[in-house]
């Protein structure tokens, strides 16, 4: 389904469903388009309809991340993923469907990174 | 008016695909990510179904000039292995493997009031409103992937 939705973006706006890049155009107010709000309006609708197919049992805690991690971690995504143009959709998906060396690099990087920082952090 | 609709209908799918493959769950993303006896290939399955699907899209539109409702394909503006892209990844896993969390599932997460990511939204979308503020070397960074 995330391949399917990436695809049609592409054929129907011509545009990569990159997640961090649409949220920050969604955040600017200067981009008279109105297409990023409506795809972050999809984003929360779409997660309604996937909850509603998932075991209730299964309702979200906290668990065993706190909140200070939480909100470090969302820094660094957020600056991350703007400073290098792209998160797991526009370069993961996106980039590497298309054969971008640039997002492979970048894929590959986050991938090796992500995985050094949780395997310190949360290995069991 | 189609165009608004086709970002909601893209967007609508990205989150049931999102939440239903459990990538929303950052606990299933760690599982990948934590190289332990635990270790869990969920993200890795639902990545490259997703690159293969995409790519068909990508290949249906080699022999068209425009997509469907707008004049021409958005390609990134940006080309080349840079400092910037490799340090943005480098610094964009680090979060990603602390929290479990990338942008698409965060904001699927906040937007169902899923606490864990409504705890880490604040700092993500502070990070992006900053970023815009910050002056920028290089032209248009719009069509970043």
């Amino acid at each position: 389904m995330i391949g399917i939705a990436a695809a049609w973006l592409w054929l129907s706006l011509g545009r990569i469903a990159g997640v961090s890049g649409i949220a920050a155009q969604a955040l600017m107010k200067t981009r008279a388009n109105a297409w990023p709000v409506l795809f972050v309006i999809g984003l929360g609708a779409g997660g309604w309809i996937g909850n509603a197919f998932r075991d209730a049992a299964t309702i979200p805690h906290l668990g065993t991340l706190d909140v200070l991690m939480l909100i470090t971690a969302g820094l660094l995504v957020g600056f991350g993923t703007r400073l290098g143009s792209g998160c797991t959709s526009g370069h993961g998906v996106c980039g590497s469907a298309r054969l971008s060396k640039r997002s492979i690099s970048a894929t590959a990087m986050f991938i090796v990174v992500g995985m050094l920082t949780a395997t310190l952090m949360h290995a069991s | 008016m189609s165009r608004s609709l086709a970002a909601l209908i893209a967007g609508t799918i990205f989150g049931t695909g999102l939440s239903i493959s459990g990538m929303t769950n950052p606990d299933v993303v760690l599982a990948f990510l934590t190289l332990d006896s635990t270790w869990d290939a969920s993200l890795l399955l639902v990545m490259t179904s997703a690159v293969a699907v995409t790519a068909v899209g990508y290949l249906a539109s080699a022999h068209r000039d425009a997509p469907l409702f707008d004049r021409e394909f958005h390609l990134p503006a940006r080309a080349g292995i840079d400092r910037r892209l490799l340090l943005g990844a480098v610094v964009f896993g680090a979060g990603w493997g602390l929290s479990g969390y990338c942008p698409g599932p965060a904001i699927v997460g906040a937007l169902t009031l899923d606490p864990r990511a409504l705890a880490f939204l604040p700092g993500f979308i502070a990070a992006l409103l900053a970023f815009e503020g910050l002056p920028k070397p290089t032209a248009p960074q719009l069509d970043d992937a």
